[in-house]
Formats: C-alpha cells, sequence, structure tokens
C-alpha cells in the first residue's frame, strides 16, 4: 500500500490540502448564529452548505454541526473571538487538526472518479459548488465539500488516507474509459 | 471451409474486414460484426456444445442472451479463460479463442453421450430418488461422480489479472432496452431535457429493428431510421447511451444495476481499461423496453443441431448475413415465421415447407408466403426431428380434427425454424416485484400493477406490430419524463408494414403420434428438462410451479426461464388440468444474465478490500520487526522478536520486561470520544453503569456499558478534563458502535440534554508508559509537570506539555503496574514515542505488543470485552458488580438487571483457573465439566476464555466463565480434551498483586 497521498491522472488530481487547524463545533441552532457572528462570517451557512470569510471556513453537516477549518495564521484570533462569543452558552468545541486529513481533488474526471466511491450524486446539480456533507466513500466515512466546478476537498480521518487515494487512483484510472 | 452460408450484400457485418478465430483448437473465419455464433454459422458449423445431463449434441437455438446451449468458454491460460458465455453474445475478433463445454472428450464425440442411453434411468428427480443408501456411499461415491459429472464450464484456477469500474448514477429516466420501443421512449425523455440513460445488452442499439429489412418507419428502412435516432440521442447532452450493457437487477427504490462489457470485443484493449463495468443506477424513473423472446416448440428431437428459433433465422441472415442452411422446414404457431420463410427465400435458401398448427391460418403474411411459391401446410405438427450432430430430416403430421395425430409424412432439412409465439420479456418488471397479469389473448403473463415508478413499454408488455411499439415507447418515454418533472412531446412516426406478429401462439409440449416413451421433447434446453419429466413431476404429487421447477431444474440456473417458463406451465397445467393462469408462474431471480465476480467485487479486492489502518507509531514498530495482528480494521503490533525468538519467548520476554523496569506500547488504537455539554454527566450517568457525578475533575475512572438488555457492551478508562467535558475511551474495535449508540440514544430519547460527542480517536496518538520505571522514564520529559505519587496518583489525569507538544496524560494501568498513558496530537506520536524511547534507554525500556498486554492484564483478572464476555454476560458475572451504581435512578439496561434471571447463582461468573501440572496451557474455548468421568453428553459448566503461560508466576493461568463460579472457588473441576481430562483447581480470577501494592506507587 502507498503512503504517498499523491494522484495525478489524466484528468484527475489528488494532493495534500492545505495545513488547517479543524474543529467540531456544536451546539443547538441559536448558537451557532452566536458563533457565526462571533467568527465574523457574513451569513450562517444552510444545512450542507458552507460559509467562508477571513481565516474560517465552517461547513454545516448537521443541524446542530459545523466542520471548523481554520487558516494556522488566523486561527488563535478566531478562537478567542469564538470563546468570548459563546462564554457561558453550552455548546461543544473539540478540536480535530490531527483526526483528519484534507485531500484535494481537482479535474475533468473528478466527479465519475467520485461517482465511483459514493452513492451521493456528485453532479453539479445535485451537488452544486459551496455544497458539503458527510458521507460513506467506499467503505470509509468522509466529508465531501465541492470548492470549484471541477473542484472538492474531502476531509478523512487519518488512517483511512492511503485507502481512500488508493480507491480513487484506481476510479480515475477506470473513468477514463 | 470459408464461410460458405455468408449471403452476399446482406446483414450489418463488415465484408471488407476478415477475423480469424479458432474454436476448440480449429481456425475460423469470420467478418467484424460477427458474433462466435454468426461467424460459427457463416461456416455451416451449428454443433456449438454439449447438454447438461445428457450431452447431447446441441446446437445455437436462439441469437441473444437467451441462448441455453451454445455456452463457451473465451480466452486462454489458467485465469483468462471465462466459462459460460453465450456464443450468440460473444463478438469475434483477431485472434479470438473459444472452447467449447461440458464435453469429453470431443464435441464430435462425447462419451457422456451413453447418458442418452440411459435416460429411462434419469428421470424428473434423479438425484433425490437415487443416492439416498447407503449413506456413507454419499461422501465418497455419489457426491464425487455427481460433482464431476455435472456443473457448466470450469473456472478459471489463477486470479483475475482484468480489473473491474464501478460507478453509481443518477438520472431521471433509465430506459431498458433499446429496440423500437426503447429508442422511442429516450427519445420522447431526452428531448424534454431529463437526464436519460438508455442501456441495451447487444453491441448495438436497435433490438429487433436490425433484423427487419420489410419495415419501414417515414419511409426509412428501419435500420437507417435507427441510426437517425441514435444521432439525435448522441447529439443530446443530457441522454446517455451504453451499448453491451445488461440491465441485470432491478433493486428496491428504483436501483436498477447495469453490468457493462467494455473490453471483451477488443482484439486490443487499451491496457488501463476496464474489463467491465458495474452501474448502479438510481434513477426517478423507470421504462422496460426489454422486448420479447420468441418460444421454441417442444417436440422430439427439438434440440438436435440445426433446429432452432425462426426469429434467430432471421437475425442471423438479415444482421449478420448467415443463411443458416440450405434447406429450411418452418413449423409454426404465428404469423412471424412466414416473414421469415419469406426472407430466407428472398435469400436463396429453400423453404421446404411451412407447417401451421393452426387449423387455418389466414393472414396477408400468409398469403404472401404462398404467393411466392412457398408449401404452406396448415393444422399440421411436426411429429419428430432426425439427425444426431445435425438435423438431416423432419416428419411433420396432420393434426386431426379429434385432436389426434395422423400418418406422418418425411421431410428433407438441414434447418428447422420454430416459432411458438412470443413471451414477453418480464424478468425485470418481476424483480421490481410488480404484479404479473395473466392475458387471455396472447396467453402469457403481462406486466400489472407497478410496485415501482417504472413502466413497460413495446413487446415486454404484449405489444407487437411495430407502428405500436413506437407509439407505446413514446407514450412511455414521455410518461416517465413527465413524471420525473419534465413536460415532453410524444414523437410520432409512420409505420408502412403490413405484419401482425405475435397474435399466435403455442404453449406446452406439440401433440404426438403414440406414446414416445422413448421421446425426448426438451421443455429446458440448458437444464435437460424434457415434457415428460414435468409430467412426471405432477403424476408424482407436485401441484405448485415453484416444487415442479425445483423437482425438474427447469428454469433454473442462468436460463430463469427465459426459453421455459411458458412452456413448462402449459405442460404442467394440462397434467393438472387446470388453467395455465391458475397454476402461476415462478419467481424470476436476478441477475437476467450472469455477471462476472470480478464486476462485483469491482475495486474491493488486494489492499483496497478494505481499508487498511495504521497508527502514527507504526511504521516504528515496522522498522523495529514488528509481528502484527488484526484488529477491526487496525494492525496492531502484537510481538516484537528479537533474533529468532519465536512468539512464546518474545511475550516471556516482553512480560518480564515490564514487571521489572518499563515497556512502551502503542494504545493509539483505542476508540476515544469527547463528550461535552452543561448535560455531561448526566448523559454518562444514563449511558454507562457506573456513578459520574461525583467523579473530580482530574480523575479517572473505569466505565462499563451495557445494552438494552443489560449484557455487558463495552468498556474503558474515562476521564473528566473539566466540570462538563469527559474523555471517554472505548475498546478498538467497540468505538464506532459506542459512538453511534450514543448518538442513536441522545437523538431520539433524549434529544433535550445539552450535551454532544465527537470522535477523537483519531486525534490522540497514545503511548502507554508501563513498569516500576515508568515515572523515572517519563519525568524529566513533561516540561515541569509533577507526576509523583502525591500529585498525580493512580487514576487521575493532567493536561500538560511533552516536549512542548499538548499533552493529555492519564496515570492509568492495563498491566497493573505503575503505568501512564501519554495522549498527544497523532501527527506529533512518533516524535514524542523516539523521545520516551530514547529516555527509557538507561532504563532498558522494552517495546511489548497486544499478546503481552493480553497476558498482562490476564495476571491481574482484567477482563477484554468480547473475550470474557460475549453479549450474554451482566456486569456482576464478569466480575464487574461493584462499578454498578446503587443509587442511579436508570441507565441503559437497568432495567433489565434487576429481572431474577440476570442474578440468578448459576449464572457463568469470571474465576481463575490453575491446572495442576504448571508448564499445563488450557486451550481457550475449551469446556468444563464436574466430573472426568461423565457419561456422553455431559453437563457443561463453563468454558475457557483466557489462557497464557505466565513468565512472572512460572506457570499457566486461565480465566474462564463457569455456572456459579464464586461459590466454586478450590473445587476441582475438569477439561475433556481429545483422549483425556485436564483436572483444574477454581480460583479467584487475580493471580498477582491481589492487593495492588505495585498500581499505588
Amino acid at each position: 500500500m502507498s503512503d504517498t497521498m499523491q494522484v495525478s491522472r489524466n484528468g484527475f488530481t489528488l494532493v495534500p490540502a492545505a495545513d488547517r487547524r479543524r474543529f467540531v463545533l456544536q451546539a443547538r441552532p441559536g448558537t451557532l448564529d452566536a458563533a457565526v457572528r462571533a467568527l465574523g462570517l457574513a451569513e450562517t451557512p444552510a444545512m450542507l452548505a458552507a460559509a467562508t470569510g477571513g481565516a474560517v471556513t465552517a461547513l454545516r453537516l448537521g443541524p446542530q454541526e459545523f466542520l471548523l477549518l481554520l487558516d494556522p495564521a488566523g486561527a488563535e484570533d478566531s478562537l478567542s473571538a469564538l470563546r468570548a462569543g459563546l462564554e457561558g452558552v453550552a455548546h461543544s468545541l473539540v478540536e480535530v487538526s490531527d483526526r483528519q486529513v484534507g485531500l484535494d481533488l481537482s479535474g475533468a474526471l473528478v466527479e465519475p472518479a467520485l461517482a465511483s466511491l459514493t452513492s451521493i450524486d456528485v453532479a453539479g446539480p445535485a451537488f452544486p459548488v459551496g455544497m458539503a456533507t458527510r458521507t460513506l466513500l467506499g467503505k470509509a466515512d468522509g466529508v465531501l465539500w465541492r470548492t470549484g466546478p471541477d473542484r472538492f476537498r474531502l476531509e478523512i480521518w487519518r488512517s483511512f488516507a492511503p485507502y481512500m487515494s488508493g480507491l480513487l487512483n484506481e476510479a480515475a484510472r477506470d473513468a477514463v474509459f | 471451409m470459408s464461410q460458405a452460408f455468408r449471403v452476399p450484400g446482406r446483414g450489418r457485418v463488415d465484408s471488407a474486414r476478415t477475423v480469424t478465430f479458432t474454436f476448440d483448437g480449429r481456425r475460423f473465419q469470420g467478418q467484424a460484426g460477427d458474433t462466435l455464433a454468426s461467424a460459427l454459422l457463416a461456416n455451416g458449423h451449428h454443433l456449438m456444445g454439449r447438454s447438461f445431463k445428457y450431452h447431447r449434441a446441441r446446437g445455437v437455438v436462439s441469437a441473444g442472451s437467451d441462448e441455453p446451449n451454445a455456452l463457451v468458454a473465451v480466452g486462454s491460460g489458467p485465469a483468462l479463460q471465462t466459462p459460460n458465455l453465450r456464443a450468440t453474445q460473444v463478438e469475434v475478433y483477431e485472434g479470438l479463442t473459444a472452447v467449447s463445454q461440458n464435453r469429453f472428450p470431443c464435441l464430435q464425440f462425447d462419451l457422456g453421450a451413453v447418458n442418452t442411453l440411459a435416460a429411462p434411468l434419469l428421470p424428473a428427480g434423479f438425484y433425490y430418488k437415487t443416492f439416498m443408501w447407503p449413506r456413507s456411499f454419499w461422501d465418497r461415491v455419489y457426491e464425487p461422480v455427481i460433482r464431476r459429472a455435472a456443473g457448466l464450464g470450469v473456472a478459471p484456477t489463477a486470479p483475475d489479472p482484468d480489473h473491474y469500474a464501478f460507478q453509481y448514477a443518477h438520472c431521471d429516466v433509465l430506459v431498458a432496452g433499446a429496440g423500437p420501443a426503447g429508442l422511442a421512449a429516450a427519445l420522447a425523455a431526452g428531448r424534454s431535457g431529463a437526464q436519460v440513460i438508455l442501456a441495451d445488452e447487444t453491441a448495438e442499439v436497435g433490438g429487433s429493428l436490425l433484423s427487419d429489412r420489410t419495415s419501414r418507419i417515414d419511409g426509412r428502412p428501419a435500420a437507417l431510421w435507427v441510426a437517425d435516432i441514435l444521432a439525435e440521442l448522441a447529439a443530446l447532452p443530457n441522454v446517455r447511451v451504453l451499448t453491451r450493457c445488461t440491465a441485470f437487477n432491478y433493486g428496491p427504490h428504483n436501483m436498477v444495476a447495469l453490468n457493462q462489457r467494455l473490453t471483451e470485443h477488443l482484439a486490443d484493449p487499451a491496457p488501463d481499461m476496464p474489463r467491465e463495468r458495474l452501474w448502479q443506477v438510481r434513477a426517478k424513473e423507470v421504462v422496460l423496453a426489454a422486448g420479447a423472446l420468441e418460444r421454441p416448440l417442444v417436440f422430439e428431437g427439438n434440440d438436435r443441431p440445426g433446429v432452432m428459433l425462426a426469429s434467430a433465422a432471421q437475425t442471423y441472415l438479415n444482421r449478420y448475413g448467415v443463411a443458416c442452411g440450405k434447406r429450411a422446414v418452418i413449423v409454426t404457431a404465428d404469423d412471424s415465421a412466414y416473414r421469415v420463410a419469406l426472407d430466407l427465400h428472398a435469400a436463396g435458401v429453400t423453404v421446404a415447407a411451412i407447417a401451421d398448427l393452426r387449423p387455418a391460418p389466414d393472414s396477408a403474411l400468409m398469403r404472401a408466403a404462398q404467393g411466392a411459391g412457398l408449401t404452406v401446410l396448415p393444422g399440421t405438427t411436426i411429429q419428430r426431428a432426425h439427425g444426431s450432430t445435425r438435423v438431416h430430416s423432419v416428419e411433420l403430421a396432420r393434426l386431426l380434427p379429434d385432436g389426434s395425430v395422423g400418418k406422418g409424412q418425411h421431410w428433407r432439412a438441414d434447418l428447422v425454424l420454430m416459432s411458438g409465439g412470443y413471451t414477453p420479456s418480464v424478468h425485470l418488471f418481476s424483480q421490481s416485484r410488480g404484479k404479473l397479469a395473466f392475458d387471455e389473448r396472447l396467453g402469457v403473463y403481462i406486466p400489472g400493477e407497478s410496485a415501482e415508478r417504472e413502466r413497460s413499454a413495446g413487446a415486454c408488455r404484449g405489444v407487437y406490430a411495430l407502428a405500436d411499439v413506437l407509439a407505446d415507447g413514446a407514450a412511455a418515454g414521455v410518461a416517465a419524463a413527465g413524471a420525473a418533472g419534465f413536460a415532453a412531446d410524444a414523437p410520432s412516426w409512420a409505420v408502412d408494414a403490413a405484419d401482425a406478429p405475435g397474435r399466435g401462439g403455442y404453449a406446452g409440449a406439440l401433440p404426438r403420434r403414440g406414446k414416445g416413451l422413448l421421446a425426448m421433447a426438451f421443455v429446458d434446453f440448458q437444464n435437460d428438462v424434457t415434457a415428460k419429466d414435468v409430467k412426471l413431476a405432477v403424476r408424482e404429487g407436485f401441484r405448485s410451479i415453484e416444487h415442479i421447477k425445483r423437482y425438474t431444474t427447469t428454469g433454473m440456473a442462468t436460463d430463469q426461464g427465459k426459453m421455459s417458463n411458458v412452456n413448462a406451465l402449459g405442460i404442467a397445467a394440462d397434467a393438472l388440468g387446470r388453467p395455465v393462469e391458475k397454476v402461476g408462474l415462478t419467481t424470476f431471480r436476478p441477475p437476467f444474465t450472469p455477471v462476472t465476480f470480478g464486476a462485483f467485487a469491482s475495486h474491493a479486492r488486494g489492499d483496497l478490500f478494505d481499508p487498511d489502518r495504521r497508527t502514527p507509531i507504526d511504521p516504528w514498530a515496522r522498522a523495529q520487526g514488528a509481528v502484527f495482528e488484526d484488529v477491526s480494521l487496525w494492525r496492531r503490533a502484537r510481538y516484537f522478536p528479537r533474533g529468532s525468538e519465536d512468539m512464546e519467548a518474545a511475550v516471556r520476554r516482553e512480560c518480564l520486561a515490564v514487571r521489572g523496569g518499563v515497556g512502551i506500547f502503542d494504545a493509539s488504537t483505542l476508540g476515544k470520544i469527547e463528550v461535552v455539554g452543561p448535560d455531561a454527566a448526566t448523559f454518562m450517568n444514563r449511558m454507562y453503569v457506573n456513578a459520574w457525578t461525583k467523579l473530580g475533575v482530574g480523575k479517572c475512572r473505569y466505565g462499563l456499558m451495557c445494552r438494552e438488555n443489560g449484557f455487558v457492551y463495552d468498556d474503558g478508562v474515562v476521564g473528566r478534563i473539566a466540570q462538563d467535558r469527559f474523555h471517554v475511551t472505548t475498546t478498538t474495535g467497540g468505538a464506532p458502535g459506542v459512538l453511534a449508540m450514543m448518538e442513536d440514544y441522545l437523538q431520539t430519547e433524549w434529544p433535550d440534554l445539552d450535551v454532544w460527542l465527537t470522535s477523537t480517536t483519531e486525534e490522540w496518538a497514545v503511548i502507554a508508559l508501563q513498569g516500576p520505571s515508568a515515572r523515572a522514564v517519563l519525568a524529566p520529559l513533561v516540561d515541569g509537570l509533577d507526576i509523583s505519587a502525591e500529585a498525580l496518583p493512580h487514576m487521575s489525569l493532567v493536561e500538560g506539555t511533552i516536549g512542548g507538544v499538548p499533552m493529555r496524560l492519564f496515570r492509568v494501568s492495563f498491566t497493573g503496574e505503575l503505568g501512564f498513558e501519554i495522549n498527544v496530537p497523532a501527527r506529533q506520536g512518533r516524535a514524542v514515542w523516539e523521545a520516551i524511547w530514547d529516555a527509557g534507554q538507561a532504563a532498558g525500556i522494552t517495546p511489548y505488543g497486544t499478546e503481552t498486554m493480553h497476558v498482562l492484564r490476564a495476571e491481574k483478572g482484567y477482563i477484554i470485552v468480547g473475550q470474557e464476555t460475549d453479549g450474554t454476560a451482566t456486569p456482576d458475572d464478569a466480575g464487574c458488580g461493584w462499578a454498578v451504581s446503587k443509587v442511579k435512578a436508570d441507565f441503559v439496561g437497568k432495567r433489565s438487571l434487576v429481572l431474577p434471571a440476570m442474578q440468578a447463582p448459576d449464572r457463568r461468573q469470571l474465576v481463575g483457573l490453575l491446572t495442576e501440572a504448571p508448564w499445563e496451557v488450557l486451550e481457550e474455548g475449551a469446556q468444563l465439566v464436574a466430573r472426568p468421568d461423565e457419561a456422553i453428553p455431559m453437563h457443561v459448566l463453563g468454558h475457557v476464555t483466557s489462557s497464557y503461560f505466565s513468565a512472572t508466576l512460572g506457570r499457566s493461568i486461565a480465566l474462564a466463565m463457569v455456572s456459579g463460579g464464586r461459590a466454586r472457588v478450590g473445587e476441582t473441576l475438569h477439561v475433556p480434551m481429545e483422549g483425556r481430562t485436564i483436572a483444574v483447581t477454581v480460583t479467584k480470577p487475580v493471580f498477582y498483586d491481589v492487593e495492588g501494592a505495585r498500581l499505588n506507587v
């Protein structure tokens, strides 16, 4: 099994994503609105949507759940603001920076390659840019976030990375035909 | 011989491109575009297989996927040969290698054919009746002989070198079948803008239109109309046309599986090309346009090579440019055969006679045949076909008004065509659990009430005339697109054709003259089932068509009733004296045609079969030569052998090193869940049997979790990080299940609680440092943190840093020694591990694996959930009754634990066992009984759950679950083994440091 998280094929590229600090923020919907304000985001992302502002991206994975991806450069400021904004309000903020790895997938064949792994409809109309969801890819959990017409970010737990990149490598090879 | 039966100017094959292939080692030539069957027929070669049971010579019967006889193996070499392919679907290419199956020593002369002589001894239910006695013959004689004689084809012996693709797809409208109805439906839906997938199992779209030289659609020849439609579909970006792609399974919620063959027809596929692609299509709406299959007629010798379906001969002639013989006799119950006769006649084939089973057939087509000078014999049946490896003549006889059969007349023929009418192909509809309805007028089953969002169109629902089929397909396409939310207009076409096929037909065995006790008239060619077999089954008392199917094997295996169903039904109904619709129909099982195992496996093979999860410390352990074991999806270091050590020696050394100094262990795979929120303690109180309210911040507790039924589900140490934050650990294998169960309760039972769960299993690398020297090794590394016994006693935790890396440090032990579990972010795990490793060199630090961990914990009597417990042990059974809170109002499992049966004194309880001989290590799983001389079956009191040699104690130890075990301490029990019995003494389950002095240092 290859440990290189890198796939470069005709119409499909997989590279490790830029380093991010990651947090799972869970709270009642009203509290999530407060968190959005504290983080300086324009508005609370709808279910399965993403919101980005400054150093912060929030993926709305559930009614009570954000996955926060923070640029390490501005992370501490955002976190301080968040903690201050949620002071005394029930919530759960857990760091998962090391739990998972991010993979950037891109290319003209990114849709069919992903369609080999997940039963979710990843075609443009059903999975527009900015959509994010937790799903099953092959036999592993992952979070899929569409970052562009031919671009997805895949967030998966660390130990599943070789399996996932191996599967995507084969799926991309097959997607050519 | 070079394609003597090729008809110049006919067919869609490329007459300019000749390809050479071999069949049974003999070289043949065909044209590009041929199937193996059409190419062999072009060379006058009908004999393509031997039958399953009687090894009778068999030729090709059909021209499609319903072919029961011409099953061949394609490819060469131990890995590349694919058995059981239908010659009618194998496309020839330069260098193709194919062999026939089920023959010995060769196709022309098969020794197995003596089975035909023994046919009276091989009746229906033969296996059930014959191989019953003596019992001892089964394993040594009957089964090996049957297995050698039976079975179709030979499986490859080497691993499959090909790879297989897999793809999910979503669409608005899926159209299965690209004949006239399917094309019309796809076009109607495609023009509306709906996402459409059109799949057809053959190499070219068009279906029956590719064999039709007569019909004109909007004035265009049928094949040219197909090309027009295909061009329009290809230009629509929302339509995907898949050929060589079989819809083989109709699952619930319109999930339809397609298997697309990508390389099988290519002489030289691109090296990276997958051989097949399995599609799982989720369609909003489905149009089934599967067409209809012509029925064979059931008469003596109907399986002789050269006897085939009329429609097949038409396809070979018009689509492949092959005449299947020189002199044909046609037997029919339907008008469509007259068109075949006219086509053959026009191509120069002599049509000696057309025997029509109907007393007074009359149609424009029949008159056209008569007008062309062909002999039509109304009210005439076929008594018998003669020949062995090829038919040479037939006996035709008048059907007399009283129902009997008159004197026969001999007709020479090298081609006998049967047309018993059409059977709508309702396989996919039936798989979708739709209800079939019997159509009195047509005498066949057609789709009735739908169970899914689908509709059938064209011949698969009994609509046969081309104009009607096109209109039906277009309407189905409009309906499907409309139901998916797209407004569509039905295209319409003018059809100029007078043919009206499908109004006649025959079901059952043809009437014959005489009893024909030795006559073999086949109903199911593939399974060698004759009309007599079906009648016999009825005589022997079988009433249900499902039982008759199993008893006779008709319609089983890959055939799935494509050819045989309606005829078998007709014979059974006749024998039972009940109308066909009262006898019912057997279930059509998926797959529609066989699918390779490789397609099902797709990428899930080799390293990608399952995720291969490894910890951050894994590379270090590999470099040290560790031996690994699988624990759920993880690879864990089992032991670290030095030099030539085996596992036993390594484990003894590792155990002594931990007890005598310090050992280091990778515990990263432990499941971890962060439970956070103001209601965290409340939630923990409800999930675990323990009480958590009073656990102080910075303290740890062993937590035990039951399921609703009161049986132990998981365990692990839980630390309280803050008033509203718990760091929960679970077993390695239990992690996903525990999180799922917690979420389930939280979301469905207690949504009012302000508490949230986050898996942190992979956030933390966990390094266990265990042994009397552990503190001395660790203390200098923890950046000034006080980890003395006073500051950090057993079962407490502290947050700090180790070499600058953030750390949660747990003072816990699963070994019974002074111990720490160092949690650091996963990316830092390896570096911290190596820092501890370096610092521990002076103290003789020793890496140990899971096997040593198991021995050390067993010496202390610590249970492993799933080893001591088996899903039927309560906390008290497992010796953990002390953990169960007596004061909590409720927790998961509490209600069950108070049931009397859960407190019975004879429940199996955790105990220790010591053998008399210290070197004797019991077998895990061995049973325990009270007396060695008990009569068999002995009364089993319990079983051994864990058993090891303890290097520390210099003797073997074991844990066991024993009925009323705690009251038996001091008793002698017995372990019956092969040829001897081992006496054991029951003890308490703690063997080492009973008072725990080594922990609290």
